[in-house]
């Protein structure tokens, strides 16, 4: 067994803790930062559940250990709200039903978040393909991809300074 | 699930991780990507002593074209492969593999070179090497060798690597003119491995076939070409008599074994399929 000092920044703050090797990242979240909007959904990488974003680019945090995100960076679901405001994502999920029971929404947004960020105007079949990482038991999906548009949408308007008088 | 309590260790140069390795022999694993070695841990079918996480290593993460091929570092991240112009637009083969490996977010993690040193059968790297013909490039104490992929596979996980090498680059033969490729697989469901998959990479001279290959993933123990398959086709005006005959060899020669994605019988009907839908796309595009 190994113990080690990682120092990570997650959601935009340093945290340093003793950890031991074989723990993994998403119960790093979860225990030891008591961060838990991140799920664990099926223990076999497959669901995503528990997507973060590690380094700009989302993972299955069961499927890192939290030894290997030392001096790294990670957003987890808390972190997408920014000074009290819904980001648009999460406001599309409210205003589209994007979610039912729930499980699954944190590792949708952060999918969906990752591919608006490299495609902000995406087909509905490159929306699909986006989470195709992620399962979802309740929806049909149908009402996710309504969700991810609406946001794409709302990111794609121009602010207002934008807007010609 | 936990896995195992083990000892880490993330050298920060390729020759620290082969003494390192050295040190261990036998109680190590390397870890690259882990999208398969860690969810094996947390099921304790694996569980070693020691973890080598070659991570932090730096330069192991390139797609480039050098010298007449492709060169893919070992940590090149598989979503690199869907992000890279190069392999987008003159590798074919190898672009249809890269869309259609395990799901987005774990190809974000998974590595090429992991995905080849595991020698799974069922991944599917192993079978678009075998059709291009690649090379592995491992290095070990006594410096680098090049493997030929034909000789890299040789048994269930297990690979042509000694104990203490570690694979560093995978390289790809640019697929001269009137050459072209395809992958072609069929999964139950984004994210599992496969029923059966088929990778071609052939060139053509007119509607005549002058070389193949064809790699087949997890429908054998040990990744495999199916070369009575190619035997039938090279040489050959590309009919569907011909397509007939080649997926139907492939069927034969391939070993599939029965689990819940189907019967041997299925599964080698479907490769038989998937064959012949391989070989008309790699013709098209050889031939487009």
């Amino acid at each position: 067994m190994s113990q080690h000092k990682i120092t990570v920044t997650v959601n935009g703050q340093a945290v340093t803790q003793e950890v031991e090797s074989r723990l993994l990242l998403v119960h790093f979240i979860r225990e030891n930062l008591d961060l838990t909007g991140t799920h664990i959904g099926c223990d076999t990488t497959s669901c995503g559940a528990c997507t973060i974003s590690l380094n700009g680019r989302t993972v299955k945090s069961c499927t890192v250990f939290a030894v290997q995100a030392n001096g790294g960076e990670i957003e987890t679901i808390e972190g997408v709200a920014q000074g009290g405001q819904l980001h648009p994502l999460q406001e599309g999920f409210w205003e589209k039903h994007g979610l039912q029971c729930g499980y699954c929404t944190p590792g949708m947004i952060m999918s969906a978040k990752h591919l608006l960020a490299h495609n902000p105007d995406p087909s509905e079949m490159e929306i699909r393909q986006a989470i195709s990482g992620n399962l979802c038991r309740c929806t049909g999906y149908n009402k996710i991809v309504e969700a991810i548009q609406y946001a794409a949408a709302k990111l794609n308007q121009p602010t207002p300074e934008e807007v010609p008088a | 699930m936990i896995p195992g309590a083990f000892d880490y260790h993330a050298p920060g140069t390729l020759s620290e991780a082969v003494t390192l390795l050295r040190q261990h022999a036998g109680d190590a694993k390397l870890l690259a990507g882990g999208q398969s070695l860690i969810p094996a841990m947390r099921f304790r079918l694996a569980m070693p002593p020691v973890l080598i996480d070659l991570n932090q290593i730096e330069g192991l993460e390139y797609v480039r074209e050098d010298n007449g091929h492709l060169a893919i570092g070992a940590m090149t991240r598989e979503s690199a492969l869907e992000e890279s112009g190069l392999v987008q637009s003159r590798f074919h083969l190898l672009a249809d593999a890269a869309r259609v490996i395990a799901d987005p977010v774990v190809r974000n993690r998974a590595t090429v070179g992991g995905n080849i040193a595991h020698a799974d059968p069922a991944n599917d790297h192993p079978a678009v090497m075998l059709a291009y013909g690649a090379e592995v490039i491992a290095l070990g104490p006594n410096g680098t060798r090049a493997i030929a992929i034909d000789n890299f596979f040789v048994d269930l996980f297990e690979n042509a690597l000694a104990e203490d090498e570690i694979l560093t680059e995978i390289r790809i033969p640019t697929p001269g003119a009137n050459s072209g490729g395809a992958y072609v697989k069929m999964e139950r469901k984004v994210g599992d491995y496969a029923i059966s998959g088929v990778a071609v990479q052939l060139t053509m001279n007119g509607d005549t076939c002058t070389s193949a290959r064809i790699g087949l993933t997890n429908v054998s123990p040990t990744p495999m070409r199916a070369k009575q398959a190619e035997q039938l086709l090279v040489g050959q005006v590309v009919t569907d008599e011909r397509l007939e005959a080649v997926g139907a060899a492939a069927a034969a020669e391939c070993d599939p074994s029965p689990d819940l994605r189907g019967s041997a019988e299925y599964k080698r009907d479907v490769t038989r399929v998937l064959t012949k839908r391989a070989i008309r796309q790699a013709v098209e595009r050889a031939t487009s």
